[in-house]
């Protein structure tokens, strides 16, 4: 392999200028991320898990420090649309359809009219949405619409998913559901994906690695590499091995938030 | 269902009573105002006048000061369904001419103040140059504006048409700008990020993101664009001359004292606001419910 790293990260700062003065949201950050690696970001509100998260995405600029995105720039990998990026919201189009919603991006990156049908059909069936292609999205449950905005993400051939709080508007079922969905489709693609949660179980149960992370100024206080068998069913998490990961989490956040 | 059932009839009630005490005030005043001159009359032939024949004789002046309701239908109905509509004497005619005129610069102006809008929404340099002088234009009262544009367009060569519609677009760009210039930047910043994550150029984000999100802004601009461009139409006839239309028709009626003539005139200009912003509408509610933006 020519590039050992997808993501790499060192002494990553960002300061926000606020009205009520600077905002410390990353301070010396360091990361690198495997190829294939699943990674979570795990930590309270305004830790910086989705600042580093967009900084990946060239959708905000550190301050200062060094972060490559396939040996290259953020903004160089964003060009060479190397990542799919999955916002909290679904951010469909009411006015377009699943089908033509999917076939947004496909349209801004030229490809041809056949070659987006059968992108469609295909990542369409890796969601498990096969037969909603003439649905709008108000038609759909918000499970389905997150569902369908992965499918958006999936339909290039980006190797990198970042994902910001996909479910976070879910409730627990779908949320376990889509969770499921989720690991199998990671492990069909084989892509990198970077994930920002801030439910300990989901970070546990999806992740190869576990950024722990920490407010005020946003940083990382613990990186936790996941032994969890490749395999993981739901009930994975009556484990002892997934409890433990679950306290050594709980004791990273907690000791992040007592030095306030 | 029912809730709109309700909702359409307990509409009714209230603009029924304005209408009808709008129309009681109005016979009244038709009363008031035309009894100097019925009284005039009474008294060059000696005879005295009770007041049921004072009414009735307010009511059917051949040139009254003011002229009730039913002598306003009855000359639009004569000056509509008894002319021949290429006559000069029919309001068809007229109204004809200055649904043209406001249509051209309805055009003209939409098309200007889309344009403008996409300027603005792209480029900082164009809004902070070109924004207040959009705005000092509508300052300027159309009516000091509109012989100067006749003049100058005329001696240009162009007569007729042109320079009405220039009138008419001068007012009808504003709103559109306004409104446009807000419905281009109605995209949220979460579908903008989602944008730049696809690499998306400027006219891309524009073409699929903010032209389709700004319809419900769009058709808003539209209302108010039309309303806009009759009232320049009007306004641009009345330094043009002989050309006709409403707005020549009540400046003639006016300069000959003829209040009907006015007053019918004024009337037709309401229904073809009306009918043109209420097509309008019904093209709105389509385009927004099959588009899903319908609040």
């Amino acid at each position: 392999m020519p590039q050992p790293y997808v993501i790499e990260a060192s002494n990553l700062h960002l300061t926000f200028e606020t009205n009520d003065g600077p905002v410390n949201a990353l301070s010396d950050v360091n990361l690198t991320v495997k190829k294939g690696d699943f990674v979570s970001f795990i930590g309270p509100s305004g830790c910086g898990k989705t600042t580093l998260l967009r900084v990946l995405a060239d959708l905000d600029k550190p301050t200062s420090g060094e972060v490559t995105v396939n040996g290259v720039s953020p903004r160089d990998a964003r060009m060479a649309r190397a990542y799919g990026y999955v916002f909290q919201a679904a951010g469909l189009y009411p006015w377009r359809n699943i089908s033509s919603n999917i076939k947004l991006p496909l349209e801004i990156m030229g490809y041809s009219k056949s070659e987006q049908n059968s992108r469609v059909s295909k990542v369409l069936e890796l969601v498990e949405l096969t037969g909603f292609e003439k649905k709008f999205p108000w038609q759909l449950s918000g499970g389905m619409q997150q569902r369908a905005s992965i499918a958006r993400a999936l339909a290039f051939d980006a190797d990198i998913l970042l994902m910001d709080e996909p479910f976070g508007a879910l409730d627990e079922i779908v949320r376990d559901h889509l969770n499921e969905q989720l690991l199998k489709l990671w492990k069909s693609t084989n892509k990198t994906i970077c994930f920002v949660t801030h439910s300990i179980p989901e970070a546990v149960y999806l992740s190869t690695k576990i950024v722990v992370m920490s407010p005020r100024p946003g940083r990382i206080i613990d990186v936790i590499e996941s032994d969890l068998p490749f395999d993981r069913p739901l009930d994975i998490r009556d484990t002892k091995k997934f409890i433990e990961l679950s306290q050594r989490v709980r004791e990273g956040l907690r000791a992040g938030h007592s030095d306030e | 269902m029912r809730g709109i059932v309700m909702s359409e009839n307990s509409k009714v009630f209230p603009v029924i009573s304005v209408l009808t005490i709008i129309v009681i005030l109005w016979y009244g005043f038709s009363v008031v105002l035309n009894a100097p001159w019925a009284y005039d009359q009474a008294k060059r032939n000696s005879v005295s006048l009770s007041f049921p024949e004072l009414v009735s004789k307010t009511w059917s002046q051949k040139r009254p000061k003011l002229p009730t309701p039913h002598q306003v239908a009855n000359e639009m109905w004569n000056t509509t369904v008894h002319q021949k509509i290429t006559s000069k004497r029919s309001l068809v005619y007229h109204t004809w001419i200055t649904f043209s005129e406001t249509m051209f610069g309805f055009f003209l102006g939409t098309s200007l103040g889309i344009l403008l809008a996409i300027a603005i929404v792209h480029n900082r340099a164009t809004a902070i140059s070109v924004m207040p002088w959009i705005i000092t234009s509508q300052t300027i009262p159309i009516l000091a504006l509109a012989p100067m544009i006749v003049v100058a367009l005329g001696s240009a060569g162009f007569s007729g048409l042109l320079p009405i519609a220039i009138i008419s677009m001068y007012l009808s760009f504003f709103p559109v700008v306004v409104g446009m210039v807000k419905g281009l930047k109605s995209p949220e910043r979460l579908e903008l990020d989602q944008m730049k994550t696809w690499s998306a150029s400027g006219s891309q984000v524009l073409v699929k993101l903010r032209l389709p999100k700004s319809m419900p802004y769009f058709f808003t601009s539209l209302k108010l664009g039309m309303a806009a461009a009759l009232v320049g139409a009007i306004v641009g006839e009345l330094p043009s001359g002989g050309g006709g239309g409403l707005g020549f028709r009540m400046l003639s009626g006016s300069t000959f004292g003829n209040t009907l003539h006015i007053w019918s005139g004024l009337f037709s200009a309401a229904v073809l606001a009306a009918s043109l912003i209420i097509f309008i509408g019904v093209i709105q509610k389509i385009i927004l419910k099959k588009m899903a933006l319908e609040l």
